[in-house]
């Protein structure tokens, strides 16, 4: 700030020196302007993201939140994650915007425009939990490459748009159909022309599920442009790369989709598994799909103090990937007892599903409140961080707040 | 769409005001060159030390950081800085705690699949400096609880 408004003077300064008289509209010249190079731009202005929320990358974007941040049942803008491989797509005109869908296994190549996509398709509205798959990647040693995600990479908004599945019936697909692959508007950091930052996708089977949207919506409103306006593929309870943002092409491959960010380390895991640190062969790698279980507390923030003999209520949201979670449990002795928590059922299927409790402490002290979800696969949550992966992957351990009762 | 056209009017008006000030940047360092030069003009007062403080702005270090990354001050510092902060973030950097052979690595990957440039003799320079200056650390199985705010809950 200082620099900015010192350059601003001088260059100024110079001005009307040279001038020999003030410039009459100087100050108006450069007021609320300044030089895109010296440029700190407000992200939480810019994203309209709670002032709490941290910024781990600017260039591209990339934000989390805190984990008290994630209290709503459905998650506002306000607390979503930015996860942002490229440069955010400039001038985008919804009138104009189409989305075509190609590729090997498709009978025709069709275009929709945005209006074709919400007058003549029904209109579908879910819950989807998105979350990043390199949350949590922070905890993993060796240290794993990459934007060093705490908890606040996860959010569960509601999508509202039309069946991926609905407009893949429009066009006819053909029987040896295999990956859908998402291109979207978004442009390399490089600045290399027509060089995709990033263009993943999911199998057949996932693209057919009835909660799979193009959607147009975000819980009610156009999408903000960071997470994808005007049209974003939403799988929910798979990597969130999956669900492209800014999406304009949808290609209907016959083989697995092999665009940027779908093959070597990225979003990929040893197919088995591997010691800390151990170098892992291209071939050994197999892509992420459903998302492990897991949990967040959302309340109250850790670093609460309470007073002797009062109960605290926690909560907080609970989700299993392509599973339901079937149990919710929390321990204050480090796991040596757990206590089970009331769990509701999803708003929809892939929808985080909120935990309550009502925690005693037996006497004054120091106490972490842990909390372990189950899925119905029988599989729940590591106390400590899963598996090492190169690029850290998949951490679900148990989420725990601090407490302290005086 | 009111939001998105709002921030896109922003990108236009950030864009309006890099131009405006590269044309006020172009005068007043043409007014300055003629100060210099003719100063029999008396064109002002100005002296040319002005500029020469706004380009040592753009790299100053204050308490060990290069103020315009973040990066910690070092040897090798302005290499990283011309190197690895052109396409994304120095935070990127920062973040991520590597051995040499993991740079290495990871500079390759970037070669092969993003566009960075050759580095030559400079990626030794840039890896002995983040090698030096963010080594990875220990974690173990799983960290403590650290930076902990307390507050007093109310009901």
């Amino acid at each position: 700030m200082k620099r900015r408004s010192f350059v601003r003077k001088t260059v100024l300064g110079t001005f009307a020196a040279a001038l020999g008289t003030d410039i009459v509209f100087g100050a108006k010249m450069l007021e609320g302007y300044t030089p895109l190079a010296l440029q700190e731009p407000d992200p939480f202005k810019l994203f309209k993201k709670d002032k709490e929320m941290i910024v781990l990358n600017d260039k591209p974007w990339n934000i989390e939140a805190k984990a008290h941040l994630l209290d709503d049942k459905i998650t506002p803008n306000s607390a979503m994650f930015v996860r942002n491989n490229g440069r955010l797509p400039e001038d985008i005109d919804p009138n104009t915007w189409t989305l075509t869908i190609d590729g090997e296994s498709v009978t025709q190549k069709k275009t929709y425009t945005l209006k074709d996509l919400k007058t003549k398709f029904k209109q579908h509205t879910y819950q989807l939990t998105l979350e990043c798959g390199g949350n949590g990647r922070k905890e993993f040693d060796p240290p794993a490459k990459g934007n060093q995600w705490s908890v606040g990479a996860v959010h569960c908004a509601s999508w509202t748009g039309v069946r991926l599945k609905d407009i893949l019936e429009d066009v006819g697909i053909k029987g040896d159909a295999v990956y859908i692959a998402y291109h979207s508007a978004d442009t390399h950091l490089s600045g290399t022309p027509g060089k995709e930052p990033i263009s993943r996708g999911c199998p057949m089977s996932k693209a057919m599920e009835e909660e799979t949207l193009l959607a147009l919506q975000m819980n009610g409103k156009d999408i903000p442009l960071a997470h994808g306006y005007p049209l974003r593929l939403v799988a929910g309870g798979w990597p969130a790369s999956v669900s492209g943002k800014w999406v304009n092409r949808i290609s209907i491959r016959n083989k697995v989709h092999d665009g940027p960010k779908m093959t070597g380390t990225a979003y990929r895991v040893p197919c088995k598994p591997v010691a800390p640190g151990e170098k892992v062969k291209d071939e050994d790698m197999c892509i992420i799909e459903s998302m492990p279980v897991k949990s967040l507390i959302t309340y109250p923030k850790t670093g609460a103090m309470i007073k002797e003999g009062k109960k605290l209520s926690i909560r907080g949201h609970a989700w299993a990937g392509d599973f339901e979670v079937v149990k919710m449990e929390y321990s204050i002795d480090f796991g040596a007892s757990w206590k089970e928590c009331s769990l509701e059922k999803p708003a929809n299927r892939l929808a985080w599903q909120h935990f309550s409790a009502e925690v005693a402490f037996p006497k004054k002290g120091y106490y972490e409140v842990w909390a372990r979800a189950t899925d119905t696969n029988g599989m729940s949550q590591p106390m400590v961080v899963p598996g090492w992966n190169p690029k850290g992957y998949l951490n679900n351990a148990c989420h725990r707040i601090a407490i302290k009762v005086s | 769409m009111d939001q998105n056209k709002e921030f896109q009017e922003r990108i236009k008006k950030a864009e309006q005001t890099a131009h405006r000030a590269a044309y006020v940047t172009f005068f007043a360092a043409l007014l300055l060159l003629l100060t210099i030069y003719y100063p029999q003009l008396g064109l002002g007062e100005t002296k040319p030390e002005v500029i020469a403080e706004v380009v040592e702005d753009e790299d100053r270090i204050e308490n060990g950081i290069h103020l315009r990354t973040g990066l910690k001050d070092g040897e090798g510092l302005m290499t990283v800085v011309n190197n690895c902060t052109n396409c994304h973030s120095a935070k990127l950097v920062t973040q991520n705690r590597m051995t040499a052979e993991r740079w290495n690595t990871t500079i390759k990957w970037m070669q092969e699949t993003q566009s960075l440039w050759e580095l030559g003799e400079d990626q030794k320079i840039i890896v002995d400096y983040l090698v030096k200056n963010y080594p990875p650390q220990k974690k173990g199985r799983r960290l403590a609880l650290t930076n902990i705010e307390w507050y007093e809950l109310e009901d």
